[in-house]
C-alpha cells in the first residue's frame, strides 16, 4: 500500500460515522416540508367546506332573486347582489379588456425601446397597487365630480385592476408566437395590424384568453374599490348613476351585522359567489389543458405515433 | 410580385401603433392621475397638521376637534404584515423545497390546491375568519396562552376576543402563501441541474444538496419572494378588516396580540364612505391612502429587483 | 449503403488472458457492472451491458452521441436516482458490495466513487476553499488544519494548488474554465474517493486545459479507477487503457485501448474507429 492509498485510508478513517444521523434529519425535513403543505391546505379545505356546508341551507330560488328583506329578519335574498357582481364584471370587462389587450399588443408588437421598457415597469408597479387604493382614485375622479356614487366608478376601479393583467399575459401570449409568423405575413404583402389580429392573436388565443379569465375571476371577489364607488344598495339595479349592490359588498355588510340569520345569508352569498370564482378557474384548467392536447400537447413519441 | 423596398405609410397601420401606444401609455397617465389626486384631495391635511400627520396618533372626527395622526394605522399595517410574513414565509419556502423536488405526479396537483389559495376572495377569507378560524383560534390558542402567560408576557396581555392583531396576522400569512410560494417555487426550479447533481456525488442528503446547491444560489431570489408576500400583506385590505378589532386613534396602537389595532387599508374601508368631503377627515384618510400607496410601491419595487437581478443571474451565469 | 449490424461482445465471451510475456499479475476488478439496463418508460438507453474495471486503470468509453456511455457511466454512482422515470435494473459491484443492494444507502457508496461532469460546475457562491471542503463538511471533518491539509492534498493531486495557492477565499467562479474543471476534480478528490468517473470532462475547455486534465487523469491513475467518457477517440488513446465502444444501448467492444483501435474485432467498432459515422 503506498503512500496516497495510506494518506486515503488516514483521512478517511476522520470522516465522522454520520451517515445514519444524516439520513434521520433528511427524513425529518422532509417530514416538516410536506407538513408545510398540509397546513396551507388545511384551511383552503376549510373554507370550501363551511361555504358549502353552511351556504348550501340559505339558497332558495328566493334567496336567489329576492331583494334583501329588514334587517334581521332573515327574509329576502341576494338577488340585487347577484345582478350586480354580474353587471360590474361585465362593465368592467368592457373598458379593461381592450386597454389591456392593445397595451399587451403594444408591449410585444412595438415593444423593443426604452418607452415599452419604461411602460412595462410602471405596468408591473401598477398590478401591485392596493385596490382600495384605485376605489379612492375612482371616487375622486367620478363620484366626486359628478356628486353620487356611480357604477361607472365602480366599473373604472375595476378595470384598474383588471389592464395591467390583461396587458401583461397578452404580451407574454404574443411573444410565445414565433417571429416566422410575422415574417410569413410580412412576406405575403399583409399590413401589420392584419397580420397582428389575423396571424399573431389566433395562434396566442387560448394564453390570452386564459389572462383575460382570469382577471375577470380576480376582480369578481373584490371588495374594497367597490365600498366608496358603487356603495352598495338593497335595489336592483335601476341607472348607471346610482349606486348598485355586488355579492363581496353584500357578503361584507352582512357580517357586520349581528343575526344569525344575516350569518347565514352571508354564507349563503359566500357560496355564489366561489361557485361563480372557482367555476372560471376549474374552467381556465380543464377546457384549456383538454383543448392544448391538441397536436402540440403530445409528446415526439405519441406525436409520430399519430402521424404513423 | 414587387416587394417595396421603402415600408410604405399605410394609414391603417399608422392608426394602430399610434392605437397601441395610447393603449401602452394609458398606465403612465393613470399613474400620473393618481399622484396629482391623491396629493392634491390630501393636501388639506398636510396643510393642517404637516409632516406631523405621520407620526401623531389621534383620531378625532368631532367637528371642532378634528385631529388626525395615522401613525397608529402604519404601525397596525406593519405589524400585522410582519407577523404575516414570520408566520407565511416559513411555510410557503417549506412548500417550494416539497413541491419543486417532488414528481410532477404529486408536484402539480398540490401546486395547483397551493395556488386556489389564492383565487378565494378576500372578503371570504373575512367571513370564515371572522366565524370559524377565529373561534377555534380564540378557544385552543387564544385563552389558553392569556390565561397561562398574560400576566407576564406583555405579548399576550389583551383580552382575547378574536378580533385582534393576531388573528388577522394569520389570515394573512394564508393569503401570502400562494404568492411567496409560487415565486420560491420558480426560483428553486431555477437553480441548474448540474449544481444539485453535484451536491449529490458528494453524497448529500436531499436537505444537504438544498443546504449546498438550492438555497445558496437562491438566496436573493428568496428574499425577493418574501419581500413581495409583504407587499401582498401591506395592501390586502377586506380580510384584515374584517378581523381586526376596529381601533382608531391612539387605542389602535399595536399593543398586545391579542388587542385590536387597525391598518391603513382598513381604517379607510371603515370609514370612507361616513367621512364628509367638508371636513379633513376625508383628506385625512386620502393621506393615509397617499402613505399606504408609497410603502406598498417602494416594497414592491424592491422585490421585483430582487427577484429579476436572480432569474437573469440563472441565464448569465453558466455561460463560462 | 451497407446496413450497420451489431454484435455485442460482452466481456463474459472475451475473457482477460495474459499474454506469455507478462509477468502473472493479480488481475484485481475494483468495479465490475453486471446486466446493467437503463431504461426510460418504453426505450432502453442502455442494455444489459456488463463491463469489469481493473484496479487502478483508466477505462474509456466511446461511441456516438446517443449510444448509452454518459447513461451508463451515470449508473456507477447511482445518479439515476434523481432522474425521474428512469428504470435501473442489474448490479454494480464494488469491492464485493452492490451498490444497488437495498439495504445500504448510496450515500456510502457515493463517497467512494467520485464524479467530475462535462460542464465545470463549482458552488458558485462559495470560495475554491469551500468548494474543496464541500464533501469533507458533509462527512463531519471540522477541524481547520484538517481541512487545510486535504485541500493542499487534492488540489495538488489536481495540479490546480500551484495556481489557486495565494488565494484560497477566491471566488470559484472567477477561475478560468481549466481552472474550474481541475478544482471540481479536487472536490471529488476530497472526500477520498477510490473511483473516479469523468463524463467528458474536457469537451467544454479548450485545447490547453484539456492537455493538462488529460497529464492529470495520467497521474492520478497510479491511485485512482478512473472511468472516462469521451467522444474523442484521441483522447481515449492517449488517455486510456482500456476502451469501451457503446451504439445504441449495448455494449459492442471491450478492449485493451491499443488493440481495439488498431485491430477490432467488431466491425461496427472497426466503422467506427475509422470514422465511418460519428
Amino acid at each position: 500500500m503506498n503512500s496516497i492509498q495510506q494518506r486515503r485510508q488516514e483521512y478517511r478513517s476522520l470522516f465522522k460515522q454520520n451517515v445514519a444521523g444524516r439520513l434521520v434529519v433528511d427524513k425529518a425535513v422532509r417530514i416538516i416540508v410536506f407538513s408545510c403543505v398540509i397546513v396551507a391546505i388545511i384551511p383552503l379545505g376549510s373554507i370550501l367546506i363551511e361555504v358549502f356546508k353552511n351556504g348550501i341551507t340559505a339558497i332558495s330560488f328566493e334567496f336567489l332573486t329576492a331583494t334583501p328583506g329588514s334587517i334581521g329578519t332573515g327574509q329576502g335574498g341576494i338577488g340585487p347582489a347577484i345582478q350586480g357582481t354580474l353587471i360590474i364584471i361585465g362593465l368592467s370587462s368592457f373598458i379593461g379588456i381592450p386597454i389591456g389587450v392593445m397595451s399587451g399588443i403594444f408591449l410585444s408588437e412595438y415593444g423593443d425601446n426604452k418607452l415599452a421598457r419604461f411602460i412595462r415597469f410602471f405596468n408591473d408597479v401598477f398590478m401591485e397597487f392596493p385596490s382600495i387604493i384605485l376605489g379612492i382614485f375612482a371616487f375622486l375622479m367620478i363620484v366626486l365630480v359628478i356628486g353620487h356614487f356611480s357604477i361607472w366608478a365602480g366599473a373604472f376601479a375595476l378595470s384598474l385592476i383588471m389592464f395591467p393583467i390583461v396587458a401583461r399575459t397578452t404580451e407574454e401570449s404574443l411573444k410565445m408566437v414565433p417571429m416566422t409568423y410575422r415574417e410569413a405575413g410580412t412576406a405575403l404583402g399583409l399590413k401589420k395590424w392584419i397580420i397582428t389580429f389575423r396571424i399573431v392573436i389566433s395562434s396566442a388565443k387560448s394564453g390570452m384568453i386564459t389572462g383575460i379569465l382570469l382577471s375577470v375571476s380576480r376582480i369578481g371577489g373584490e371588495t374594497a374599490p367597490l365600498i366608496m364607488t358603487i356603495l352598495g344598495s338593497s335595489q336592483f339595479f335601476s341607472s348607471f348613476d346610482a349606486p348598485m349592490d355586488a355579492l363581496p359588498l353584500r357578503i361584507w355588510r352582512l357580517s357586520l351585522l349581528p343575526y344569525d340569520s344575516a350569518q347565514l345569508q352571508g354564507w349563503g352569498a359566500a357560496l355564489v359567489l366561489i361557485m361563480i370564482i372557482l367555476g372560471i378557474n376549474l374552467g381556465i384548467k380543464y377546457y384549456f389543458m383538454n383543448k392544448k392536447n391538441g397536436f402540440f400537447g403530445k409528446s415526439i413519441k405519441q406525436r409520430r405515433r399519430l402521424v404513423n | 410580385m414587387e416587394i417595396p423596398l421603402v415600408k410604405k405609410r399605410v394609414i391603417s397601420d399608422r392608426v394602430f401603433k399610434i392605437g397601441a401606444t395610447v393603449a401602452g401609455t394609458y398606465v403612465l397617465v393613470i399613474v400620473a392621475l393618481m399622484a396629482f389626486q391623491l396629493i392634491s384631495e390630501s393636501y388639506p391635511i398636510w396643510q393642517e397638521e404637516g409632516l406631523a400627520f405621520i407620526t401623531k396618533t389621534d383620531w378625532n372626527a368631532v367637528e371642532d376637534r378634528e385631529s388626525f395622526g395615522a401613525l397608529p394605522y402604519i404601525l397596525g399595517t406593519l405589524t400585522t404584515s410582519a407577523i404575516a410574513m414570520a408566520i407565511g414565509v416559513p411555510l410557503s419556502i417549506g412548500i417550494a423545497m416539497f413541491i419543486s423536488d417532488a414528481p410532477a405526479k404529486i408536484g402539480a396537483p398540490l401546486g395547483f390546491l397551493v395556488e386556489l389559495l389564492a383565487a378565494v376572495p378576500s372578503v371570504i377569507y373575512g367571513l370564515w375568519g371572522l366565524f370559524v378560524f377565529r373561534i377555534y383560534f380564540r378557544d385552543w390558542i387564544e385563552i389558553p396562552l392569556h390565561n397561562a402567560f398574560g400576566d407576564n408576557i406583555w405579548l399576550f396581555s389583551g383580552n382575547p376576543f378574536g378580533l385582534d392583531i393576531i388573528t388577522a396576522s394569520v389570515i394573512l400569512a394564508i393569503m401570502i402563501i400562494p404568492t411567496v410560494s409560487a415565486v420560491s417555487r420558480e426560483i428553486m426550479k431555477a437553480v441548474p441541474q448540474q449544481q444539485k447533481e453535484a451536491a449529490y456525488m458528494l453524497g448529500a442528503t436531499k436537505w444537504e444538496m438544498f443546504k449546498l446547491a438550492v438555497f445558496p444560489y437562491s438566496k436573493t431570489g428568496l428574499i425577493g419572494a418574501s419581500i413581495l408576500g409583504l407587499g401582498r400583506a401591506v395592501g390586502e385590505t377586506m380580510a384584515v378588516t374584517m378581523l381586526i378589532g376596529n381601533a382608531t386613534g391612539p387605542s389602535a396602537i399595536p399593543s398586545s396580540l391579542f388587542g385590536p389595532s387597525q391598518t391603513m387599508s382598513s381604517i379607510i374601508a371603515n370609514e370612507f364612505v361616513e367621512a364628509s368631503p367638508a371636513s379633513i377627515h376625508m383628506p385625512a384618510l386620502i393621506g393615509v391612502g397617499l402613505i399606504l400607496l408609497l410603502i406598498a410601491i417602494s416594497i414592491n419595487v424592491v422585490a421585483h429587483l430582487l427577484v429579476t437581478r436572480m432569474l437573469k443571474i440563472k441565464e448569465g451565469a453558466i455561460n463560462n | 449503403m451497407t446496413t450497420l449490424t451489431a454484435t455485442p461482445t460482452s466481456m463474459e465471451t472475451y475473457p482477460f488472458t495474459l499474454s506469455e510475456s507478462t509477468p502473472v499479475i493479480d488481475t484485481k476488478y475494483k468495479m465490475i457492472a453486471e446486466n446493467v439496463t437503463v431504461s426510460y418508460g418504453d426505450i432502453d438507453a442502455v442494455k444489459n451491458v456488463t463491463m469489469k474495471f481493473k484496479e487502478n486503470s483508466v477505462t474509456a468509453l466511446i461511441g456516438p452521441s446517443g449510444c448509452g456511455k454518459t447513461t451508463f457511466l451515470r449508473c456507477l454512482n447511482r445518479m439515476h436516482d434523481m432522474t425521474k422515470n428512469a428504470k435501473v435494473t442489474g448490479k454494480v459491484m464494488i469491492d464485493n458490495t452492490d451498490l444497488y443492494s437495498k439495504e445500504i444507502d448510496p450515500i456510502y457508496h457515493r463517497r467512494k466513487v467520485g464524479m467530475v461532469f462535462q460542464k465545470p460546475n463549482p458552488f458558485p457562491t462559495m470560495s475554491v476553499y469551500d468548494n474543496v471542503t464541500a464533501g469533507l463538511r458533509l462527512n463531519g471533518v471540522r477541524d481547520k488544519k484538517i481541512l487545510d491539509e486535504i485541500v493542499e492534498d487534492s488540489l495538488k493531486m489536481a495540479y490546480l494548488w500551484d495556481e489557486v495557492k495565494n488565494d484560497l477565499k477566491k471566488s470559484a467562479i472567477e477561475l478560468s474554465g481549466g481552472q474550474q474543471q481541475r478544482l471540481c476534480i479536487a472536490r471529488a478528490l476530497a472526500i477520498q474517493p477510490e473511483v473516479l468517473l469523468m463524463d467528458e470532462p474536457a469537451s467544454a475547455l479548450d485545447p490547453i486545459a484539456t492537455q493538462k486534465i488529460e497529464e492529470t487523469i495520467t497521474e492520478l491513475k497510479r491511485d485512482y479507477t478512473i472511468i472516462i467518457v469521451t467522444h474523442n477517440m484521441q483522447q481515449a488513446i492517449r488517455v486510456s487503457d482500456y476502451t469501451g465502444f457503446m451504439y445504441l444501448g449495448d455494449l459492442i467492444e471491450f478492449r485493451e485501448t491499443k488493440k481495439l483501435f488498431t485491430d477490432p474485432k467488431n466491425e461496427l467498432t472497426a466503422k467506427y474507429v475509422q470514422g465511418h459515422f460519428g
